[in-house]
């Protein structure tokens, strides 16, 4: 079995639903999904309109689901959708789109593009039009179980580190805890300090909690380039790992299409609900806070902003708790000029930084966030995504900007009162 | 055919004709939408679909500040337009008497001098609008056969609309016909364009507010 | 009186001083929208016109017409101009009857030929020419017959102009317009149904004076009278600017005198000048007593949709039609969303599974 324009086209047509239909037919082309994506602000190419990265999606929905559109094929008067077609519009879908859904929030007519634009990628992908790069991360996740290649001794060998550092145990394989931790490659290989974060974190407050040694692995790359099966069978060992080892909630870690894929898109991938409840780091720790569980001492002085991650915040709705944190543990937080579930993308999600073709686009569209800093002039960028946080510090350093990017879970380690 | 057998025709036969296309074409357009249906969610929610759903179709009437800074023109031109149209159509006296025949509802009108006013500045608007989708680079980059037909069969009504108030060019009986046509037109044309946005925008912002709603999230 | 006095000899002989003379000039001047110092000529050139012959050949009409000008016929100035035409033949007004008036006719036509004034009211059947006929003579040929020797020819009324009530559908007798059957003459519509009887004598007097056709309209009516609309000139204006209306005959609206536009006033796409000069010497037109213009004096105004329906509102019932097309786009919409549903899920059951070796094309 291999890919092919018609099972890319037959994904499309089962990718068409009400939503999609209704939100093909509003469309007026007042070109305002553009202007509020970056990847069109920064480059003024108008190919990068929104609404424009689906065309090829838009007229299957025209001849096969619309009566005229219908009696136009049949008449001779429509115009197909190629396989050629469908190779252009590979960098509209895959390069220059992370899914961060800002124009779905500005659309006059309501239209949610990075809904539909998640469905054309079924269709991409089956017809053999994703993106290498993704395709060998999707690989990899599927046959190493991360799509960064880091297996089990990898992540041994970290918490070896961490239980160094911070002198205490990271429970692996605890039946009956609370809580079961995921985490991104990202973090495990470039951001370890996280594990200790949260370990030192959790100890203080005495929550339960343990990582499975099977399905440790918060990214989904299935998500990412599109492929529902591959995204199901990903979320399925987590399900199974969190079933096994009985725990009554799974953690999603700092990384943005990882929440969105295990919290909201992934019983309906699986097809039936879960046993366990999926929460946020930032829910749980906004939680613990309220509960008084978090005890802080001294705060950060310098002048800290946050950036929303797009699967977090705008896609995910863990809007308030990141800023009831950093309340708690920052005395000089302000806010972007247009913040929360409007503030602007990193540039790199949604599959965007496993594809080097997209590197220059990529670091391009960083820009619009040079441009937020530029108005808030902070001395610290705080996030909640470790994808961000790579793209964030990529694209500081490529425009000389020193400026540290910080955790928002490890500043709140940071601020833990001792007994 | 003299000019009061040729608005019969237009109030009569060309009407019915006319009616038929149009009604029937948007129903079946909204059925075609509505009976793809929606896989239910098995996710847990954190807010309500439905609740979201209905805030949005209100909400998405306005622009944020970022984006009202950033496409100033489409959002200002675009509400002059509509909103002229809107008064224009509902709030001209002969206009709300059609209404009250065809459907039994009735509402106080506008003086003639506001209506009129407000018909100059939306064809001011409408010819703007025109002219920024050819200068504008991303809507002409985006724009079709289609987007500049609708353009016409919108500007027309208002046109013949102030031609025949003012009794300009062609015989009274002849400038109401051309304005009536000029409506038909549009209702013929409806069912098959951009047009339609009329009606779907409410299903297309219900959906966008309950995927967001879902999530706890106000879009 | 003789036919041989001028119109001023045979005004001094009915005792008409030169002051009631000139009086009626200065009217007749302010009428048209002339300037005073037009009133010598208008009195010269009247004083001076032999009376000419004027035929008035009356076919399917109600006599309305001739009514409406003889309300003009009373110790009024304006009724004394017909002493000063020489009315040869008219039905109603003639004493002679039978062969008689018939001859009187032809004789006329044949002494005056080339410069009599033919007037006409009534519409001429032409589906059968026996549908009306005098002395055995049908009006489309008594037509044909008088029109060929006039110098010009004036058709009074709606029906004449325009084919009038015999011409409502379905006109049965195939009623015709005096324009339709006699193309190579001038002619000037005087419409209304009737018309006013000032705009009659006006146009006679204007066509005495200056001796050529008055500025016509689109639609051969003289621009004098039919220049205007009802509309534009109706005192009710400022209800309809301000959105004021009557919905019934009797409502505070109606007892306020509001604009009858609601009501079905045709006053919009209506020319004439009852709103100026109106009825009765002065006394009043239609909407001034609260009834809503008929339109009488356009074309096919009996078809117009109806007296009481306003021209915005459809002449059919577009509300069945509306609600038939619903239900069938209903139907329709149910059928073809089943057929889209149903293969959506024709594409579901048949998914291939995409798996990691399937991302890529084969060779």
């Amino acid at each position: 079995m291999t890919a092919s324009l018609e099972r890319g086209l037959n994904a499309f047509r089962e990718q068409i639903d009400a939503p999609v239909a209704s939100f093909f037919s509003s469309c007026v082309h007042c070109g305002m999904c553009a202007e509020a994506c970056l990847f069109y602000t920064e480059t003024g190419d108008p190919s990068y309109t929104p609404i424009h990265k689906l065309e090829p999606l838009r007229r299957v929905w025209q001849q096969e689901y619309t009566f005229w559109g219908r009696l136009a094929k049949a008449v001779g008067l429509s115009k197909p959708v190629t396989d050629e077609e469908l190779a252009q519009w590979e960098t509209l879908v895959y390069d220059s789109c992370t899914l961060c859904g800002r124009c779905s929030m500005v659309c006059p007519v309501g239209n949610d593009i990075a809904y539909m634009l998640r469905r054309m990628r079924e269709g991409m992908a089956a017809s053999g039009h994703a993106p290498e790069g993704l395709v060998g991360a999707t690989r990899r996740a599927v046959t190493i179980g991360s799509p960064m290649g880091v297996k089990l001794p990898a992540l041994q060998a970290q918490i070896g580190h961490t239980e160094k550092d911070i002198g205490m145990t990271i429970p692996v394989d605890v039946v009956g805890a609370d809580y079961m931790l995921l985490l991104s490659s990202m973090e495990i290989m470039n951001f370890p300090e996280f594990i200790g974060a949260i370990a030192r974190i959790f100890s203080k407050a005495g929550v339960s909690w343990t990582i499975s040694s099977e399905a440790f692995e918060a990214t989904n790359s299935g998500i990412q380039i599109g492929v529902s099966e591959i995204a199901a069978e990903l979320v399925q060992r987590v399900v199974d790992a969190a079933e096994k080892l009985k725990v009554k909630n799974v953690i999603s870690p700092e990384c943005g299409h990882a929440y969105m894929a295990i919290r909201w898109e992934g019983p309906n991938l699986i097809g039936k609900p879960y046993n366990f409840k999926v929460v946020h780091i930032l829910e749980l720790l906004d939680d613990l806070r309220k509960q008084g569980r978090l005890k802080i001492s001294g705060k950060e002085t310098q002048r800290l902003t946050y950036h929303d991650p797009c699967q977090i915040a705008r896609r995910g709705g863990v809007v308030d708790q990141p800023r009831h944190l950093l309340n708690m543990v920052a005395e000089n937080f302000v806010e972007m000029p247009e913040t929360g579930t409007m503030n602007w993308c990193c540039g790199a999600g949604g599959g965007v930084s496993s594809n080097e073709r997209a590197d220059g686009l990529r670091l391009s569209a960083f820009k619009r966030k040079k441009k937020q800093l530029d108005v808030v002039r902070p001395d610290a960028l705080v996030s909640a995504c470790s994808n961000c946080r790579i793209q964030l510090e990529d694209g500081l350093e490529e425009n000389n900007m020193d400026m540290p990017v910080l955790s928002l879970t490890e500043t709140i380690a940071e601020h833990l009162a001792d007994d | 055919m003299t000019g009061t057998e040729l608005l019969i025709w237009i109030r009569g036969p060309a009407l019915q004709i006319a009616t038929v296309i149009f009604l029937l074409g948007v129903v079946v357009r909204i059925f075609e939408i509505l009976v793809l249906g929606r896989k239910p969610d098995l996710a847990e929610p954190r807010g309500s679909a439905a609740a979201g759903g209905l805030r949005t179709i209100v909400t998405r009437m306005f622009a944020d500040r970022g984006t009202l800074q950033r496409s100033t023109f489409t959002v200002v031109a675009g509400y002059i337009f509509h909103i002229g149209i809107f008064i224009t159509l509902f709030f001209f006296a002969p206009h709300i008497l059609l209404f009250h025949e065809t459907l039994g509802v009735n509402w106080p009108s506008l003086p003639t001098q506001v209506i009129d006013a407000t018909a100059v500045v939306t064809i001011i608007a409408l010819l703007a609008v025109l002219v920024y989708r050819l200068a504008n680079r991303v809507i002409r980059y985006l724009s079709r056969f289609q987007d500049y037909l609708v353009w016409l069969v919108t500007f027309l009504p208002i046109l013949t609309g102030y031609l025949a108030f003012h009794r300009i060019g062609l015989a009274p009986q002849h400038l109401i016909a051309t304005h009536i046509a000029s409506v038909e037109l549009l209702m013929v044309v409806f069912p098959f364009t951009k047009l339609m946005h009329a009606f779907t925008l409410f299903i297309a912002r219900y959906y966008n507010g309950a995927i967001a709603g879902y999530k706890g999230v106000n879009s | 009186m003789s036919k041989d006095q001028t119109i001023g000899e045979a005004l001094r002989a009915r005792g008409i001083s030169r002051r009631g003379f000139m009086k009626f000039c200065a009217a007749t001047a302010s009428m048209m929208a002339l300037p005073p110092s037009m009133v010598p000529m208008i009195a010269e050139a009247l004083e001076k016109a032999r009376r000419p012959s004027v035929i008035w050949l009356s076919f399917q009409e109600c006599t309305g017409c001739t009514e409406s000008l003889t309300r003009s016929h009373s110790p009024t100035v304006e009724g004394l101009i017909f002493d000063t035409i020489s009315l040869d033949y008219h039905h109603t007004l003639q004493a002679a009857s039978g062969a008689a008036a018939e001859a009187a006719r032809e004789a006329a036509m044949q002494e005056n030929e080339g410069n009599y004034i033919l007037v006409v009211d009534g519409s001429i059947p032409t589906k059968n020419p026996g549908y009306s006929t005098i002395a055995g003579i049908s009006n489309v040929d008594m037509l044909q017959e008088t029109a060929a020797g006039a110098a010009a020819i004036v058709a009074v009324g709606t029906c004449a102009a325009f084919g009038g009530i015999p011409h409502a559908s379905p006109n049965p007798t195939g009623a015709v317009s005096v324009s339709e059957l006699v193309t190579d003459k001038p002619i000037i519509n005087v419409s209304g149904c009737p018309p006013i009887p000032v705009v009659i004598t006006g146009v006679l007097a204007q066509y005495l004076t200056f001796g050529v056709i008055p500025d016509l309209d689109e639609l051969g009516r003289p621009r004098a009278f039919y220049g205007q609309s009802i509309h534009d000139r109706c005192y009710r204006r400022p209800f309809y600017d301000k959105g004021l209306f009557a919905e019934t005959f009797d409502d505070e609206g109606a007892k306020k005198g509001w604009c009858l536009y609601k009501l079905g006033c045709k006053g919009p796409t209506t020319y004439n000048a009852c709103a100026t000069t109106k009825w009765n010497e002065g006394t009043s037109f239609p909407i001034e007593s609260g009834h809503p213009c008929l339109g009488c004096s356009e074309p096919d105004f009996w078809d117009g949709g109806g007296f009481y329906k306003a021209i915005s509102t459809p002449t059919e019932d577009i509300t069945r039609t509306a609600v038939y097309a619903i239900g069938a786009g209903a139907a329709a919409g149910v059928a073809l969303g089943a057929y889209n549903r149903s293969k959506k899920h024709r594409m579901e059951k048949q998914h291939q599974k995409v798996g990691i070796d399937d991302l890529e094309k084969g060779d």
